[in-house]
């Protein structure tokens, strides 16, 4: 028999940690974590695993008295100390189980805190609220986004810009998404920008505060941009950066697919053109040109093969819909996240999903996938490096994508987006077909 | 969107409050007590985890029970198929589970929710018996899981035990002492008949790849039976027996001492504190072990055997690393103290000198000895942050810095060599032959040619 009350191999992480990683893309800010100890240490070694970098998440450090009494000792006494040995321009504070349920209202006590201390040389404060046992780690990276829009986008005249809120990508997607923008000659705000803050080079000196970040004076103009573009399929309007500044201030706001495949990124490109007035760049031309080629000659190899694929939503959605595109079956889409959107949004991009013998799974867990994946007889799994010990067990090819790969180097450098992002994904999932063929092929394979 | 140079070291101040958990040993210099045993300073970015990780650390090699982590779902994501504890047979270790509780149980309450996931999963894995750890909420939302294991453990017929792991109520050493609560709820149970007379339990070793079966067979050689190993390559059956043997070898002390202590008290089995880490201390828990059981030398003389042979083994491999490694320099922060006595002799055996020493959750004796042991110059931290770590390591231009995987980015950051010792490790650092893995180790990482374009080392251009 199966039990199905608890959770098995967690195919989601805790909401704080989605927080912790869209406050190291602001620039000199230190995520500040309401709660006990552990959390702060576990969240920190999680994302050192993938990025290969130094992240330091400060804790407010619970005790039983702070349990009892409330923290607003704790996080006064935290904030005082961060500002001090960290000096930062911003702290982004996010709550944890324990602070929510004992009921700590960290909005009041911020305002306490400001007018003990004297608001002027203070760092600026974004909080945002990621209790544990509500939603997973995409839910906390968008609180957290929103969050820091809501603390400093202020309206004024409309200025020559765009907002992209790209969502929870690889630092190399970050940079190319830069890059895209920058070649259409489009004045820009990204955020969460943790390019370089989680990819950075070598130090000469110990930085309290990696360098990079998007700056909080952009942040501030994000309300007065032309539009803005989200990348995300499920995320609502209320909770996203881009909704709130659509409602507050007028920016009209592009939810588009994470462009990963020809069809998301000819959409995201067109959204450019029509925003910048600007054609197509030829190099991006270019990348589209070879990827098509590519997908001529790839063809072949892996037409009709199934896939398990697993991961947050909003990756499984894109990477699903690309797919298709290549001849490649999803026979399972599955998520430990419960947005209850994803089937719904699946079935506008690949309208045939029924016929094709697509199934999607919210709130699932490893074991859950596993179950399926005897029954659905993959041919790979994609998706983050935790499908790793399912894999070797069943003897399954995984490609690993998104986050965390914490077995193997070079996760933070991974493209998913775009054309030249899946490309990159393209070549990876041709050249793991032929790997397997070559493996059990009794014939000499030294030419595919 | 250019970053911003936020510090250079001569500027760090340490923290108010945080003073006295530094020292630096300087000849004539005063006799500071270290401050340490203090929960973490709210803000200062501790290395330090929780009471939580504490327990699971220590009951995680338990491999055929299963471990429930009961809150939502943060602490069983981060401690699922952590440590590279490997087990000879079962493997419910490796699995991660969790109650996963939600906003509607955190109002309601989680011990329906704990009461099904338990007997769900009792019946699919068929385990000895189970761990329940208590994260945070668990005590503030009301859960009595005390209760919950007791009808569970009544009806399933086997140990349900609960291990009040709230990760705010104290420190990691704390989380030992609820691990080392629940073991003793096991030891007592079993039959100790056929156990030799010459008999040991191996406490606080953990089977980090093999390193208990490493330490095993040389006891076993000796002639020595190993009842119990706590809790590495762990069985239920093995631990309800424990206390039948003869002698606890405790390791790790920072996690098992209570349970050594506890032993002794209720059972009369007298404990001694060895460490498996380098060639001096390995043959010193071997000779320990030996001179308890004085009526037969034999043991001894094998104990004598095995060091020569093994040292003999590994003697002129280790003498090249040393040739390589005499003058470098060292900086150690890891969890336990009494980890760190071993290093800075292991580090002194391939010629390099510790010019940091640090842990996590040292106590008064361990830094009193500490002190005595380090040369002159020697910064001696409790408790530290990554900006107090590199600002030593910086001045005191270590070559290499030991610790774990959230001190690793900093040596590479800062281009300085860096060696794993920590849950994770997947190469064994016990025994002579993890001796001489230690020092290969740090050869690789110290002599690697990557280092030459570390600003630090000028960078070449």
């Amino acid at each position: 028999m199966t039990a199905k009350t608890a959770t098995q191999n967690a195919c989601k992480l805790c909401t704080p940690l989605g927080a912790c990683l869209a406050f190291r893309g602001i620039e000199s800010c230190v995520p500040f974590l309401h709660g006990s100890q552990g959390c702060a240490t576990y969240i920190r070694r999680y994302l050192i695993s993938h990025y290969k970098e130094p992240i330091d998440i400060a804790s407010s450090n619970f005790n039983e008295e702070t349990a009892v009494f409330g923290g607003s000792h704790n996080l006064k006494l935290g904030l005082k100390n961060v500002t001090q040995q960290y000096k930062p321009q911003v702290i982004g504070i996010a709550t944890t189980c324990l602070s929510e349920t004992i009921g700590d209202d960290v909005p009041m006590i911020l305002k306490e805190y400001k007018a003990i201390m004297g608001e002027a040389d203070l760092p600026a404060m974004i909080f945002a609220s990621t209790p544990s046992y509500s939603g997973s780690h995409i839910d906390g990276f968008h609180a957290a986004v929103r969050s820091a829009v809501k603390t400093f986008a202020t309206g004024g005249a409309k200025k020559n810009m765009i907002n992209l809120f790209s969502g929870m990508i690889s630092p190399a997607d970050i940079r190319y998404m830069k890059e895209i923008l920058t070649d259409f000659g489009m004045p820009f705000m990204l955020l969460p920008d943790y390019s370089q803050t989680l990819d950075g080079g070598p130090w000469a000196e110990y930085h309290r505060i990696p360098p990079g970040g998007t700056a909080t004076s952009a942040i501030a103009e994000s309300g007065c941009a032309s539009a803005s573009i989200e990348f995300s399929s499920t995320l609502e309007a209320s909770k996203s950066a881009a909704g709130y500044l659509e409602s507050e201030f007028g920016v009209e706001r592009h939810q588009l697919p994470l462009p990963i495949g020809i069809k998301a990124s000819d959409r995201f490109f067109a959204v450019l053109e029509a925003l910048s007035g600007q054609p197509m760049p030829e190099k991006y031309e270019d990348e589209r040109r070879r990827l098509v080629d590519a997908y001529a000659d790839g063809h072949k190899y892996i037409f009709g093969r199934k896939a398990i694929l697993y991961g947050e939503e909003d990756l499984v959605i894109s990477v699903a819909a690309f797919l298709r595109e290549i001849g490649v079956t999803p026979v399972l889409c599955a998520s430990g996240g419960k947005s209850g959107q994803m089937k719904k949004r699946l079935l506008e991009l690949v309208p045939d999903m029924a016929e094709q013998g697509i199934e999607v799974r919210e709130g699932v867990d490893f074991v859950d996938i596993e179950h399926e994946a005897e029954r659905l007889q993959p041919d790979m799994l994609i998706g983050n490096s935790k499908g790793f010990t399912m894999s070797k067990k069943h003897e399954l090819p995984l490609i690993r994508i998104g986050f965390p790969i914490h077995d193997r180097f070079g996760g933070q450098r991974l493209h998913h987006l775009g054309y030249r992002g899946t490309q990159e994904l393209f070549d990876r999932i041709v050249n793991t077909v032929i790997e397997e063929r070559q493996k059990s092929s009794p014939i000499g394979y030294t030419y595919m | 969107m250019k970053g911003k140079e936020v510090m250079d070291t001569q500027n760090i101040n340490l923290l108010e409050g945080r003073e006295k958990q530094v020292y630096e040993k300087t000849a004539g210099g005063a006799e500071v007590e270290i401050a340490c045993d203090k929960t973490s300073l709210s803000g200062s970015v501790s290395q330090r985890a929780c009471v939580f990780c504490g327990s699971r650390v220590v009951l995680y090699p338990v491999a055929d029970a299963i471990h429930i982590v009961h809150g939502p779902i943060g602490c069983a994501a981060y401690t699922w198929d952590i440590r590279g504890a490997v087990s000879s047979g079962p493997e419910l270790h490796r699995l991660s589970f969790s109650t996963d509780l939600q906003e509607m149980d955190v109002i309601y309450g989680g011990e329906k929710k704990l009461y099904r996931s338990l007997v769900e999963l009792i019946d699919q894995y068929q385990p000895n018996a189970a761990f329940i750890y208590s994260t945070c909420i668990i005590g503030l939302i009301g859960d009595d899981i005390d209760a919950v294991c007791k009808k569970v453990a009544r009806e399933k017929g086997i140990p349900v035990l609960p291990v009040h792991s709230e990760g705010f109520k104290g420190t990691k050493k704390d989380g030992y002492k609820a691990a080392c609560h629940a073991l003793m709820k096991l030891i007592g149970q079993g039959s100790t008949e056929g156990i030799s007379a010459c008999s040991i339990n191996i406490l606080g070793e953990f089977n980090l790849a093999g390193e208990a079966w490493i330490i095993r067979e040389y006891y076993e050689k000796m002639g020595i039976e190993v009842v119990a190993t706590m809790t590495g390559d762990g069985r239920i059956d093995a631990i309800r027996r424990s206390h039948g043997a003869s002698l606890n070898v405790v390791q790790c002390s920072g996690s098992m001492t209570t349970l050594a202590k506890d032993m002794e008290e209720k059972y009369g089995i007298p404990f001694i504190r060895v460490s498996y880490f380098g060639f001096e201390d390995m043959s010193k828990s071997l000779y320990d072990v030996a001179q308890h059981f004085p009526d037969r030398p034999d043991i001894m003389e094998k104990a004598k055997e095995i060091v020569r042979d093994e040292i003999r083994k590994y003697y002129p491999e280790m003498q090249k690393f040393k040739a390589a490694l005499t003058g470098k320099k060292a900086a150690i922060y890891v969890g336990g103290a009494f980890k760190t006595f071993s290093l800075i002799k292991a580090l002194r055996t391939i010629g390099m000198s510790v010019v940091l020493a640090g842990s996590q959750t040292g106590n008064k004796e361990d830094y009193k000895n500490l002190k005595e042991m380090c040369d002159e110059g020697t910064v001696i931290v409790d408790d530290s942050n990554p900006v107090e770590l590199s600002k030593f390591i910086l001045e005191k231009e270590a070559d290499l810095l030991i610790g774990g995987v959230k001190e690793r980015p900093i040596a590479f950051k800062l281009g300085v060599g860096f060696c794993d010792h920590n849950h994770e490790r997947k190469i064994p650092l016990a025994g002579f032959i993890g001796m001489y893995y230690f020092a290969r180790e740090v050869y690789e990482s110290v002599m690697s040619p990557v280092w030459q374009f570390a600003p630090r080392k000028g960078g070449l251009r």
